[in-house]
């Protein structure tokens, strides 16, 4: 796996788009994964409870797939400065959530590139969305 | 509330401002450790080789595999209780939460976290939470209903005092709709979104009956013979109420266009190119224009049409480039 060199970024650069279904495996464990054991995220009877039809993603799993899209593209020297996410309508099993990003930013006092992503499901529509700063070499 | 049971409320509500999580810096259950970390990059699908391949990280520059950067909160999560016996009674967090469900903001909704990573955490490392609640906004209507917004910073440090990150958590805490619990168990599954439906209604169900079929249909005069659309019941011309129609061969070019940003509606395919068309018969349509790159969209564009099924429900007319 090689690692983007920041000379060869530029602003406006588009990362490879990613599909994700969502299912109610992903789901449950990945909260587990990220130690969120908040029933929601496991117990469908208690997501209904709260008015949503099935279990659905938490955010640290949001989180994690946000910067997994990007250092897929950016490789892994990538240095992670900042993530920053914005939820909008939850992840639930059946839907298909397409990630998007765009290079909107460029440091060069510390080889800094900050990256706009995007995660639209295909049902609900916008479901995070926001900003990644990493550094390159 | 009246205003001075509000009033009340809130200055109580506003003495959380300040109070520490978990009465200082907390260490997480388990130090960082591969196991978990190849577990996390497993689900997640990331195959970062500088959180799970030793061998290459030896060899990187880091010298050594380190946990993802995204996993920095997972450490000091509390665990299995709070599925099995809820969050314990001390934790500020969730007295504040316990305190607003009291009365009646029991809905409750992430909406923003902002993390920044100083250092790296890498396997042997203890991970250390220090949360506050850093402020309480006043009070705000969203769309899903009235409610406070409130912020915890959290510092992450690990066992020699080196700070790793940073992360704000904004959570909306509010008086859920009614309604919302009797709608709830919806298990009919999803239902996926479809493009919103035409009015079928007498002067123009027979020109969607026969989009339905696949025909792109023309209203003609049947006194003058001039062509009308979209569908309506009098001749502009001669004022005749006889008409028929021909079918469109959908030859056409386009006569304008726009595309469709915002607001993004379900169902809907993205770029939208929405085109005022005009037919080889010489009427004018509005349809879609689809099957080349957004920028390619341009006046006097030559086209062609066919009816797609666009979705479960709808056949529509959609306009395809014709290559020159």
């Amino acid at each position: 796996m090689n690692t983007l060199n920041y000379a060869d970024v530029s602003v406006g650069d588009k990362l490879p788009g990613l599909e994700l279904p969502i299912s109610s495996s992903l789901i449950s464990c990945a909260a587990l994964a990220t130690r969120d054991f908040e029933p929601c995220h496991h117990d469908k009877s208690v997501a209904q409870s709260m008015g949503l039809p099935d279990v659905f993603m938490n955010i640290l799993t949001s989180q994690a797939l946000m910067a997994r899209f990007v250092t897929d593209w950016s490789g892994p020297e990538t240095q992670m400065k900042a993530l920053r996410i914005k939820l909008g309508a939850p992840n639930v099993p059946g839907m298909v959530m397409t990630v998007t990003g765009e290079v909107v930013e460029k440091d060069d006092a510390e080889n800094s590139v900050n990256i706009e992503v995007t995660g639209e499901n295909n049902i609900w529509g916008m479901h995070m969305s926001g900003t990644v700063r990493i550094a390159l070499p | 509330m009246t205003p001075e049971e509000t009033k009340a409320f809130e200055d109580e509500l506003y003495n959380f401002v300040g109070n520490s999580v978990h009465g200082g810096p907390r260490k997480g259950h388990d130090d960082v450790n591969a196991a978990m970390i190849r577990q996390w990059c497993e689900i997640m699908g990331d195959a970062n080789p500088a959180y799970i391949d030793a061998e290459w990280a030896a060899k990187s520059t880091r010298g050594h595999t380190i946990a993802p950067p995204a996993m920095m909160y997972a450490w000091t999560q509390e665990g299995y209780k709070v599925a099995s016996v809820g969050r314990p009674e001390s934790d500020g967090q969730a007295r504040l939460v316990r305190f607003l469900a009291s009365k009646g903001f029991t809905g409750s909704l992430g909406t923003n976290v902002d993390q920044e990573y100083f250092a790296d955490a890498k396997i042997g490392d203890s991970i250390f939470e220090d949360s506050i609640i850093e402020s309480i906004s006043e009070q705000k209507t969203t769309g899903r209903g009235v409610g406070y917004f409130f912020e915890t910073f959290a510092k992450f440090t690990n066992q020699d005092g080196t700070l790793l990150g940073t992360q704000r958590f904004r959570v909306f805490q509010f008086i859920p709709p009614a309604q919302a619990e009797a709608e709830a168990p919806a298990d009919s599954g999803l239902e996926v979104p479809t493009r919103i439906q035409a009015p079928r209604g007498q002067d123009n169900k027979w020109w969607w009956d026969a989009c339905d079929e696949g025909k792109v249909l023309i209203q003609r005069c049947k006194s003058c013979q001039v062509l009308r659309h979209p569908p309506r019941p009098m001749c502009g011309e001669c004022q005749s109420t006889e008409w028929d129609s021909i079918e469109s061969t959908l030859d056409g070019e386009v006569f304008s266009f726009v595309e469709m940003h915002h607001p993004r509606v379900p169902g809907y395919q993205y770029p939208l190119i929405v085109a005022v068309i005009e037919l080889a018969e010489g009427t004018r349509i509005v349809a879609n224009v689809v099957g080349c790159d957004v920028a390619d969209v341009h006046i006097g564009m030559k086209i062609k049409g066919q009816v797609d099924q666009v979705d479960e429900k709808t056949m529509l007319p959609q306009f395809y480039p014709i290559a020159s």
